[in-house]
């Protein structure tokens, strides 16, 4: 029996034992959802009756569960993080979809993004492009200057925030007909690009990036735009315009050493 | 590896080359339809103006070389890149809904690109290939009036000129996407001139197509 | 005498830390290249540790269980990070900032370590801005800052409402740029499951590839424990899904002291609970106080209608609604600290004035609406609209107000499908913060050798209670501008050890008895799930040993912690397998050991007869219902040592001595 507003759904769910697993999807039921419940609150309700029937339940990336830490990545109805704008999965709640409705939640698909396990993807790619160059070489000393020496405009202290709020969650590349990973990249660039303590390496720093990005099997960018209307954060494309002149600048003014 | 090799083989150097390539064909099909758009108002001037198109060496030995390269490397970047696009993608997703956050035109470029190619090959069979025929193979004489009347005589064929309307429609929707975005592949985006990019996209997207396909319905009908 | 060395260097409180530098051993950059160091947590306090560490030259193996260190918790905290920069002109000071924390702990943290706190606090704006953090700036291009509740100076830096994950994400950087130089060698996707001494020494973890299964021996010279707070120990809290006490536990176990385990901070406005489904809770940030007015139905009848669905908040005319706070506490009204809000919250829920739709009935509202007309009102004085209508004043106070909270009243909307602007907002306290944590001396070392624990997962400097914007401040002084320093005089001894095997029967040890449980786990023929274990767990903990507590409360709770803990070791049921990835498994490790803090935290609060900062018992309070702190018997840390039961621990005692401030009662009146 359900209760007054519950929800009985249809999932189609993505099953992979291993990285070396084919995989399949698999359908379950799940019924009296409340619709004030989270989409991954849900899930720990198929979990529940999973385990309850003896079943392994299915393996999903969560963390904070309040859309900052970038860990919760499902694609839903063919959707990154499902309808819904500015959201991640864990923001995504039960109140979005219909009595009866079948909802498919697949992992992110890229190949520089492999499955782990069921809707767990591997996107240490991101880190290695982080470690090739997304950062500025300054050491902790407690003698840096005063941080008020270099005034900044607020302009640019405002994009290059809206850049650096990007959560890592890998949601542009998932939506991506490419898999590219570029507005991820830029972000990083833009937010470095922007503030004068990154610019003294800015030019490595794009090279850098870029090459380790191309190096993990991301595909190229069509400017589709659809990493950001899926982006939990909104990061713009102007992002990657910016890295798109940054690299080339560099390209063809940067001396060769 | 050297800088040069090394920039044109990033993921953002292609693209570059690819909105380069664009670039150039835009301005190539403004030029096309100009002369083109003369056979509609004057049959002297729009022999004039093709006879001295296929007769002027510069025109003829550099600029059409250049010309084709152009469309070749359009046409050879574009299909690299797919292959390296679908490459990252190697198991699809059971459920996608690509029109939730992106344009047909934008998903498609591979699909118009390539009716347009199809288009090409037909043109070139029906006009080029003919005239280079005409000058080069059969070594006719220079006939600086027969211009107009190869036009005409090629419009009359009502399937011809449908293929023809059809593939302008394709063109239309390539540049739909294409346009805007080859200057966001060369990084020219600015909050005060973009969105005047964007709008001047779309105008010629259509316009341009738009004019193409009243030439030819215009000698269909009027002949 | 206490076995409890604190290690306080002698001299002025304000020269303690600079000659306390300037006395300590070094190790020269060679010799740090001899040295491996783990840190289990990537958080500020972790990530800004490992990262200097490895700056420093040493080689540093850092974990994390996240997919990635950008993950760790640290992101979530939105208000922002003090330091005493005084750029506002106001008069802050390095003393004030220091007076102002241990006054908001309520007297119960070390002065010497509060006192270095506030004085690296500069150190870390500058270091994070040289990072490239974008901060919130003002007109000229400067950094802006804000107040926070409890002060009344302006030092908060902040970034939005995302200050914690700019923070973090410069930490990560920083970690980075050396996991690419190869100095900090990465395991992401690696939880600890123990810590293995040698000679008494921690020379290393025993850690579990959470994708693999495998369990792996890493050993090290020292061992740093960042893993956080325990605020999960209630199931329901705003601390992350994975956020867990069990790094600091096992330390426990094997004879690190705990310290302070009852002091929890209950943070006052989150979303309310919605219903048995919820997994979690969400925090709306402490700023939205400085506009919302708090109330509850004067009428229960009102109340029961509201609860009922049938009346709406919106609906109650103003002489019915009850500003509480403004009642009880006139001269700081709505904005009284964490603690006082959110136990004056609980009382009128208690009391049978709840708004909540769940069973308890358990939420407030905060209302918007007379800030959105104030404000409104002076735009259309400023625009020259003196007779505009009431809806217009009301659309001008709106945009007012989303400029000033847009992000945080959306997220609202986005969770309760309510329109903040329209109706007032619901919130209620839920779990935030764990004051205490594993003891430590002044530089950072348990009471283990070699094995450090710096940010929230020791209980250092917040004492009782800490103030808004404290955490972030506390985590990266620790890790960036602490810790580096002060595990170099223990190192220094270790420069002719030479790497330490892993071969050792303490490795052995350690691992067989890491595999023995978990190989328990995956075969124990139980019936019910780890979620139903932990959510019994939380809810004795918020019952009785929540926002109030008292005796016999925490005698039953005591006593129900021990119920639940042999029924779960009886009756938990872990499916899947041991060697690869496994949620289950790595949850059921994870309450195993909440069930054990549970209970000593229950007992930690039934030992403390009085009323301090977030531990508050019913039985020490004043007829109004304010909290009577005992400074004659409890002006110390309770520090429990690890005797087998949680019911064994033996209680030490670290008094606190207050040379530089004179201990007052707090009042909020």
């Amino acid at each position: 029996m359900s209760g007054a507003n519950g929800l009985n759904l249809t999932l189609k769910v993505w099953r992979q034992k291993n990285d070396k697993d084919k995989g399949q999807m698999e359908t379950y039921q799940v019924a009296d959802i409340s619709p004030d419940s989270s989409f991954l609150e849900m899930m720990d309700i198929l979990n529940e009756q999973l385990i309850e029937e003896g079943k392994e339940p299915v393996a999903f990336d969560h963390d904070c569960r309040e859309g900052i830490c970038g860990m919760c990545s499902m694609y839903i109805n063919g959707e990154a993080h499902g309808p819904g704008r500015g959201i991640t999965t864990c923001q995504l709640h039960m109140r979005e979809f219909n009595n009866g409705d079948t909802i498919y939640i697949e992992p992110w698909r890229a190949k520089a993004f492999p499955v782990i396990k069921d809707l767990v993807v591997d996107r240490s790619g991101f880190d290695r492009i982080m470690a090739a160059g997304g950062f500025v070489s300054v050491n902790t000393s407690g003698n840096t200057q005063d941080a008020n020496a270099i005034p900044i405009p607020k302009a640019d202290a405002d994009k290059a925030f809206d850049a650096a709020t990007c959560i890592g969650c890998g949601a542009c590349v998932a939506s991506c007909k490419n898999a590219s990973a570029m507005l991820f990249v830029s972000a990083k660039v833009s937010q470095f690009a922007l503030l004068p303590q990154g610019r003294p390496e800015a030019a490595e720093r794009v090279q850098n990036m870029v090459k380790q990005m191309d190096e993990e099997g991301f595909g190229n960018c069509s400017n589709t735009g659809a990493c950001e209307v899926e982006c939990p954060k909104g990061i713009s494309l102007e992002n990657i315009a910016r890295m798109n002149r940054e690299y080339l600048s560099s390209s063809f003014k940067k001396e060769e050493v | 590896m050297s800088w040069f090799k090394r920039t044109f083989s990033s993921s953002i150097g292609r693209k570059f080359a690819m909105a380069l390539s664009a670039l150039f064909l835009l301005i190539f099909l403004l030029q096309h339809l100009a002369i083109n758009f003369t056979s509609v108002i004057s049959e002297k001037t729009f022999n004039s103006l093709s006879h001295f198109m296929g007769t002027n060496p510069v025109v003829q030995f550099a600029l059409q070389p250049v010309l084709i390269f152009g469309v070749v490397f359009h046409f050879m970047m574009g299909f690299i890149l797919e292959i390296k696009n679908k490459s990252a993608r190697a198991v699809r997703y059971a459920k996608n809904d690509g029109s939730a956050n992106s344009s047909w035109m934008s998903r498609n470029m591979l699909w118009s690109g390539l009716f347009i190619l199809f288009f090409l090959a037909f043109h070139f069979a029906d006009f080029w290939i003919p005239e280079m025929v005409y000058k080069y193979v059969e070594v006719n004489p220079s006939d600086p009036n027969r211009y107009y009347e190869e036009v005409v005589h090629m419009f009359e064929n009502p399937i011809r000129v449908a293929v023809y309307c059809l593939s302008f429609v394709f063109l239309a929707l390539h540049l739909l996407h294409g346009f805007q975005s080859a200057f966001q592949s060369i990084g020219a985006r600015h909050s005060k001139y973009t969105p005047a990019i964007v709008k001047l996209g779309k105008l010629y997207s259509v316009a341009v197509p738009a004019l193409y396909i009243f030439i030819a319905v215009f000698h269909y009908l009027a002949h | 005498m206490s076995v409890l060395d604190s290690k306080i260097p002698e001299g002025p409180i304000k020269d303690k830390w600079t000659n306390h530098k300037n006395n300590i051993k070094l190790v020269n950059p060679a010799n740090k290249r001899l040295i491996d160091v783990i840190v289990v947590g990537t958080g500020l306090a972790g990530g800004s540790a490992a990262a200097t560490l490895a700056e420093l030259g040493y080689n540093v193996k850092a974990f994390c269980y996240q997919d990635s260190p950008r993950r760790a918790h640290s992101i979530a905290a939105q208000g922002g990070i003090n330091a005493a920069k005084n750029y506002q002109g106001d008069g802050d000071s390095t003393y004030r900032l220091f007076y102002d924390t241990v006054k908001g702990g309520d007297y119960r943290s070390r002065e010497a370590n509060v006192y270095r706190l506030a004085e690296v606090s500069t150190n870390i704006i500058d270091q994070c801005v040289a990072q490239g953090v974008p901060f919130a700036r003002d007109y000229g291009g400067l950094l802006d800052n804000r107040s926070f509740g409890g002060v009344q100076v302006s030092r908060t830096f902040y970034a939005k409402g995302q200050t914690g994950q700019q923070l973090l994400l410069g930490c990560y950087s920083a970690m980075s740029r050396q996991i690419g130089k190869g100095k900090i060698k990465m395991y992401n996707r690696h939880e600890m499951m123990d810590i293995v001494k040698v000679d008494g020494k921690a020379r290393g973890i025993i850690a579990r590839n959470l994708i693999t299964g495998e369990i792996e021996r890493h050993s090290a010279h020292a061992v740093v424990i960042a893993s956080g707070g325990y605020g999960n120990v209630f199931f329901l809290s705003t601390n992350a899904m994975g956020s867990n006490v069990s790094a600091g536990w096992k330390i426990h176990k094997k004879g690190a002291f705990f310290a302070n385990p009852c002091y929890t901070q209950i943070h006052p406005t989150c979303i309310p609970q919605h219903g048995d489904q919820q997994s979690k809770l969400t925090l709306m940030s402490e700023s939205l106080r400085n506009d919302g007015r708090i109330w509850v139905p004067k009428k229960k009848e009102d109340a029961e209608a509201v609860r009922a669905g049938k009346l709406r908040g919106v609906d109650i005319p103003e002489e019915d609604r009850d500003y509480y706070l403004e009642r009880r506490y006139p001269s700081f009204g709505n904005l009284v600290p964490r603690d006082v809000a959110s136990r004056a919250a609980k009382e009128r829920c208690d009391a049978g004035y709840g708004v909540g739709t769940n069973e308890s009935g358990e939420a407030v509202y905060l209302d918007f609406s007379a800030a959105i007309m104030r404000y409104g009102q002076e735009q259309a004085n400023i625009h020259g609209e003196h007779d505009a209508s009431e809806a217009r004043v009301r659309e001008l106070g709106e945009d007012v107000v989303e400029k000033k909270y847009g992000n945080l009243f959306q997220m609202y909307e986005k969770i309760t499908a309510d329109n903040p602007y329209k109706v007032p907002m619901k919130i209620y306290p839920a779990v935030h913060y764990t004051m205490g944590g594993v003891w430590v001396d002044y530089n950072l070392m348990t009471t283990i050798k070699g094995c450090y624990c710096i940010g929230e997962a020791n209980f250092s400097d917040h004492g009782a209670n800490r103030l808004g914007a404290s955490a972030l401040m506390q985590g990266l002084a620790d890790g960036y501008f602490v810790l580096p320093y002060t595990i170099g005089d223990y190192l220094a001894n270790d420069i002719r050890t030479g790497s330490i095997s892993t071969d050792s029967p303490e490795f052995e040890e350690a691992e067989k008895s890491v595999k023995d449980q978990i190989n328990f786990f995956i075969n124990n023929a139980g019936t019910k799930s780890v979620d139903h274990f932990h959510k019994r767990l939380g809810k004795v903990m918020w019952n009785k040993v929540g926002m109030a507590r008292n005796e016999q409360g925490l005698k039953e709770a005591i006593e129900e912690i021990k119920q639940i803990r042999e029924e779960f070791w009886k009756e938990v049921k872990v499916p899947g397998v041991a060697d690869g990835m496994n949620l289950e498994l790595e949850k059921a490790g994870r309450v195993a050991d909440f069930l054990e803090l549970g209970e000593l935290f229950a007992r930690d609060a039934l030992l403390r007869n009085e009323s301090c900062g977030g531990h508050f018992r019913e039985e020490y309070s004043t007829e109004e219902g304010e909290a009577m702190r005992d400074d004659e018997n409890f002006t110390h840390v309770s520090a429990w040592e690890f005797k087998g039961e949680p019911s064994d621990a033996v209680l030490h005692v670290e008094s606190l001595v207050y040379d530089n401030i004179e201990l007052k009662t707090r009042s909020y009146k």
